[in-house]
């Protein structure tokens, strides 16, 4: 007996569904099992010590360019953008306050965590995409050498450490680029801008955005590792690992920055 | 340790399939310790899957791997570490790490099970690159630096500076000169022999596996279809093997190609 067509397209249509969402779900255990191992080998000794350095050198020290440029220019953006939208109702005193909190709590560890993603999730792809396809990870395990323990655990764990350190970086720039429009341009004393600046900003504004910071290292350096470790198929390969790094690390620091934002600020 | 009759590595039923293509389709071998195994095949025929399965890199679908006659299946996650630290491998494009240094490279399995100090590492480097005759000189060079003749003996230095009882090489020989190529087979002969190893070939290159092999074994769509002296190689009176020796196109072994 045959379905008529209308439900028959009604039923692909819930199979094309059905089968995308055991793909996520099974992308997503995939995953977290790697993460797993991964955490569990830094746990158990040897420890590369070594490797860890290497690789938190590469994070904080080198992306702290970027990183400084992004905050600084948001924080000029944010300052010129309040002032002349909040000029309508007449509240252009807030500018220094919509700064910090959007650059502590928000912008802060989501630029820096997008701008890391696109440096670090891009590098560790391809490196360890790299060392796959060159049989590399192969001749690790052929030399008493855990691959897991080796290449991934030290990188997530520098990642997780290195990316608050950022932020705070970026937390202070930004204000200083807000600063920098605010008394050049907008009119606002020095000291005036300053202490709006820190009348109103709670230890946990900065908290929340570092926690969120050490969230997003985790992800970045997770995925930069877990696609380079699933690459295959020579240089495209390696080129599919280091696009899909920095994508699914874009994505998951915007689902997670919600996630995250929901969960510390509304009870 | 092994006895007369037990071979170092035993293969029974071995069987590897990736998605709808067989690959292993139930190899058996046995493989004599102290001797030298050449294992023989085209491309695509299973060898590296093999010696993958052996090495623990692959699991194989069916079948069973002693090594010292015990089942490498049934080992735990300790025992079976111990057993590939005595393993070495030889791979097929070097796989030499390219951001570390020759003589990391080399003393990487010294250093990672910490038989040796960093410091002592270097000394260490240069003994061995000298075996396979290499001056110290290349110890601060980096992979990249190197030549594909030079790769392949730092990848040797690197597969023999553990003294392992075991040891693969992957098509040894692919990609060299015929004079590099005879130079790497006596290399690999020389460390062989001074280790008193166990060594796996594989290869489709005949005068290396005559070179370096003391048996041999014919690999033909995931089936062991020959083993013999390598000695023998190219009149066997097997028609495919004669046929591979000789690499004549009409014979037993029909090269799938669509005209």
């Amino acid at each position: 007996m045959k379905a008529p067509e209308p439900l028959d397209r009604a039923l692909d249509l819930t199979a094309a569904i059905g089968r995308a969402a055991i793909l996520v779900l099974r992308g997503a255990g995939a995953v977290a099992l790697f993460a797993a191992e991964a955490i569990s080998h830094l746990l158990r000794p040897p420890f590369y010590g070594r490797l860890f350095l290497k690789a938190f050198i590469e994070i904080a020290w080198f992306s702290l360019p970027v990183v400084a440029l992004t905050a600084v220019f948001t924080g000029m953006v944010l300052a010129l953008q309040s002032y002349t939208g909040f000029a309508r109702f007449n509240a252009e005193g807030a500018v220094a306050n919509v700064v910090v909190l959007s650059i502590t709590r928000e912008l802060g560890p989501v630029l820096a965590g997008l701008m890391v993603a696109g440096r670090i999730g891009a590098a560790f792809a391809a490196e360890i995409g790299t060392m796959r396809v060159t049989d590399q990870i192969d001749a690790l395990n052929t030399l008493s050498t855990n691959p897991m323990k080796y290449l991934v655990a030290p990188r997530l764990l520098a990642g997780t450490i290195a990316m608050p350190l950022l932020v705070v970086i970026a937390d202070i720039l930004g204000v200083m680029g807000g600063w920098l429009i605010g008394t050049q341009q907008l009119g606002f004393s020095s000291g005036a801008y300053l202490k709006a600046t820190f009348d109103f900003l709670e230890a946990w504004d900065v908290i929340s955005g570092l926690i969120k910071a050490a969230v997003f290292g985790f992800v970045v350096t997770l995925m930069g590792c877990w696609c380079g470790y699933q690459s295959g198929g020579g240089a495209q390969g390696v080129g599919r690992a280091t696009t899909s790094a920095v994508v699914s690390s874009s994505i998951l620091i915007l689902a997670l920055d919600y996630v995250l934002t929901a969960m510390m600020f509304t009870r | 340790m092994s006895g007369a009759g037990v071979p170092k590595i035993r293969l029974r039923g071995l069987a590897k399939s990736f998605g709808p293509k067989v690959v292993l389709d139930g190899v058996d071998l046995d493989i004599r310790a102290g001797h030298s195994m050449v294992i023989l095949g085209g491309s695509g025929s299973g060898k590296s899957v093999t010696i993958k399965c052996i090495l623990g890199l692959i699991t194989p679908d069916a079948g069973t791997i002693e090594i010292d006659g015990r089942d490498v299946a049934k080992l735990s996650r300790r025992e079976r570490e111990a057993v590939n630290d005595r393993i070495g491998m030889l791979f097929q494009n070097g796989a030499l790490f390219d951001s570390l240094p020759v003589w990391e490279n080399v003393c990487f399995k010294l250093l990672a099970q910490r038989r040796i100090t960093r410091r002592a590492a270097r000394d260490k480097a240069a003994e061995v690159l000298a075996q396979v005759g290499l001056a110290a000189s290349v110890s601060d060079l980096y992979p990249s630096e190197l030549s594909g003749g030079m790769q392949k003996r730092v990848g040797l230095a690197r597969a023999i500076a553990a003294e392992p009882d075991i040891i693969f090489f992957d098509e040894p020989t692919t990609g060299l000169d015929p004079i590099m190529g005879a130079v790497i087979d006596g290399l690999i002969v020389d460390c062989v022999k001074r280790l008193g190893a166990t060594a796996v070939s594989i290869t489709h290159d005949m005068a290396s596996a005559r070179r370096i092999g003391d048996d041999a074994a014919m690999i033909h769509r995931g089936k062991i279809v020959w083993t013999g002296a390598a000695a023998t190689l190219g009149e066997t009176g097997n028609a495919m093997v004669d046929q591979f020796a000789r690499g004549e196109r009409e014979g037993p072994i029909q090269m799938e190609l669509r005209k």
